[in-house]
């Protein structure tokens, strides 16, 4: 199961900076949200995945029995698919303003500001 | 109990808030922030005298003991960095009130400005790895919304490259974090410092140094790494260009001092030597930048990324005068690089241009304009007795005791052509008679239309005031780099501090 997730991880990685390196802005965007969905799914894989373990603390013990599944990984993902919830909304709001301000999604047209 | 640890974030948090709830009154919002960055300032010093005294001080969320909540750890180099949060916070407010457009201010200027620092201090304060990345974002988030705020043309394309960069370096630190988690199983600093030395597998060590290496070095504009800065820099307003020069790219500076002192030393050899070639081509390749530049922001922002090679350069030498010169310099140049920044604003606000070929006359009708900016001009190419000289010297001494003579050799050049941008840029604004071509120079020759021209004033004169102090009353300033410095170079201090009595 992990080698199969580790190829998927690998995968994403691979698709997210290919859109990146396409000239739409759209495009940019879509590589951008797969990247930090590769980043979460990488954190997912590599802390270790327990299956059909769930950390819970039976009836009258102190702590859990048995190996559980490690729930640290799942708090930091869900904090870093919050903030990239938050980030990506910012960054549509960005491209739609830019495509409105400077008239085009090429990234090859956006070379004003550059030295 | 140590309130001062908490309120540097706690403040600008809290002023935000109150910001937003006072949206509709621009007046109270201004008040609010110099009330709120003066207070910062306040807490900062508080912060830096009760560090100093301690040495350490922690605190830890909900009570938790260290391994298990999220620790905010203050040592004497995140003390120095929050009391200078509080200067450029202050300056910034105060020169924002005359500089800011109407219209940025009715759209949240002020909020934003207070979140940016409070993500700024929290940055430097924590201790925990995964919410270093969420300080990160904090600030990362305000300062896209500052940075596009107005939705200028240029604006719109120096963000797309500046939100693009910051991203994916988010996204690798957040894949780093990932990796080391799985490999230590924690993710307090102390924690990780002490458990990385039994990792059976050291060169997977190696690598996720690397990738923190990348990330960071993205924030913090180091070579190959630093495009987006002087492609984005130079568009938004002055106030928030300087607030950007003065303290973003520092926090990944400070990123990469406190990981590579603290937690990635097992392969100095490799880790360091590579941080010392990107340190020499980053001061290079930025300065040669700056050569090439005729426009007055993008030339101060291709120097911020050379100055952040002097700074790469006193961590990469890793000896304890070394890292000395780089906390010193990172001091020195917070404060004088901002102070460039809100000179060149006020030039612009006289004169409407950033063009060197549209400008000049500046000397002759303002002069105390051009003596405040001669004296963090000289200071930023290291010309004794300003406080950019004793930062460079100690630098560029550590490197002659370190033998990397290619090294030394480059720091000096660069410094000589720091020289020459800064005298391009005093002969072309200041000294040059002004060109016929422009008109509208009853600003500059008479008396300024302006309601708060003082606020332009006040800043520019507390920094240059900081930066002859730093220079002409060195001692203290170099006491606290070399206390720094004794602690960064003593893992083992901040890693019992932190776990105290829950070491193995």
């Amino acid at each position: 199961m992990e080698s199969l997730m580790a190829y998927v991880v690998g995968i994403m990685f691979t698709a997210a900076f290919y859109m990146m390196l396409r000239r739409s802005i759209v495009k940019l965007v879509i590589g951008l949200m797969m990247l930090s969905n590769a980043a979460n799914l990488l954190i997912f894989v590599v802390a270790g995945m327990t299956r059909g373990a769930p950390p819970l603390i039976p009836d009258g013990a102190s702590g859990p029995v048995g190996i559980v599944a490690d729930p640290l990984p799942q708090a930091l993902i869900l904090t870093a698919i919050v903030i990239a919830f938050g980030v990506l909304a910012f960054a549509v709001v960005l491209i739609r303003r830019a495509y409105e301000v400077v008239g085009t999604d090429d990234l090859d047209q956006m070379k004003d500001t550059d030295t | 109990m140590s309130p001062e640890l908490i309120l540097p974030v706690l403040i600008p948090l809290t002023a935000g808030a109150l910001s937003l709830s006072l949206w509709r009154s621009v007046r109270y919002q201004r008040i609010l922030a110099v009330l709120a960055n003066a207070l910062l300032l306040w807490t900062g010093i508080w912060l830096l005298m009760s560090t100093t005294e301690h040495g350490f001080i922690t605190m830890q969320m909900g009570s938790w003991p260290a391994p298990f909540s999220i620790v905010f750890v203050s040592d004497v180099l995140a003390a120095i960095m929050i009391v200078l949060t509080g200067i450029i916070g202050l300056a910034i407010a105060i020169y924002s009130l005359a500089s800011t457009p109407r219209g940025h201010e009715k759209f949240g200027y002020y909020p934003l400005m207070h979140l940016l620092l409070a993500g700024v201090a929290g940055s430097f304060l924590t201790g925990d790895i995964f919410n270093l990345f969420v300080w990160f974002e904090v600030m990362l988030l305000a300062s896209f919304a500052l940075l596009t705020l107005g939705g200028e043309r240029a604006q719109m394309e120096g963000a797309i490259k500046y939100v693009t960069l910051n991203l994916f370096s988010s996204a690798i630190f957040l894949s780093a974090v990932g990796l080391l988690y799985g490999m230590v199983g924690t993710l307090n600093m102390a924690d990780i410092a002490q458990k990385v030395s039994q990792v059976e597998d050291p060169g997977m060590i190696t690598v996720v140094a690397m990738m923190f290496m990348v990330s960071f070095g993205i924030k913090a504009a180091a070579f190959p790494l630093f495009f987006w800065l002087p492609a984005s820099y130079h568009t938004p307003q002055v106030a928030v260009s300087a607030l950007f020069a003065g303290l973003l790219t520092k926090v990944g500076v400070y990123a990469l001092f406190r990981m590579f002192t603290l937690i990635f030393t097992q392969d100095v050899d490799y880790t360091h030597n590579i941080l010392l070639w990107a340190a020499t081509a980053t001061m290079l390749t930025g300065v040669l930048g700056a050569a090439a530049q005729f426009e007055f922001r993008r030339i101060l922002s291709f120097h911020i990324v050379s100055q952040i090679g002097y700074m790469m350069l006193g961590l990469a030498l890793y000896t304890p005068l070394a890292i000395i010169g780089g906390v010193f310099y990172i001091m020195h140049h917070i404060i004088v690089k901002t102070n460039l920044f809100l000179v060149s604003g006020f030039v612009y606000r006289l004169l409407g241009s950033y063009e060197l070929k549209d400008l000049g006359s500046v000397y002759k009708y303002r002069p105390l304009l051009a003596v405040l900016f001669l004296i963090p001009a000289l200071s930023l190419a290291g010309i004794p007795p300003l406080s950019g000289f004793f930062a460079k010297f100690v630098i560029i001494r550590a490197a002659l005791e370190a033998e990397a003579y290619v090294v030394t050799f480059v720091a000096l050049l660069v410094g000589l052509l720091t020289l020459y941008s800064m005298i391009k840029i005093w002969a072309e604004v200041f000294w040059k008679k002004i060109p016929d071509h422009v008109h509208n120079t009853e600003e500059l020759k008479g008396k300024l239309n302006e309601k708060h021209a003082w606020a332009y004033y006040v800043p520019m004169v507390g920094l240059a005031i900081c930066t002859l102090i730093i220079g002409l009353y060195g001692q203290p300033i170099y006491e606290l780099a070399e206390m720094s410095a004794k602690q960064l170079m003593n893992p083992q201090l901040y890693i019992e501090a932190v776990l105290g009595g829950n070491q193995p």
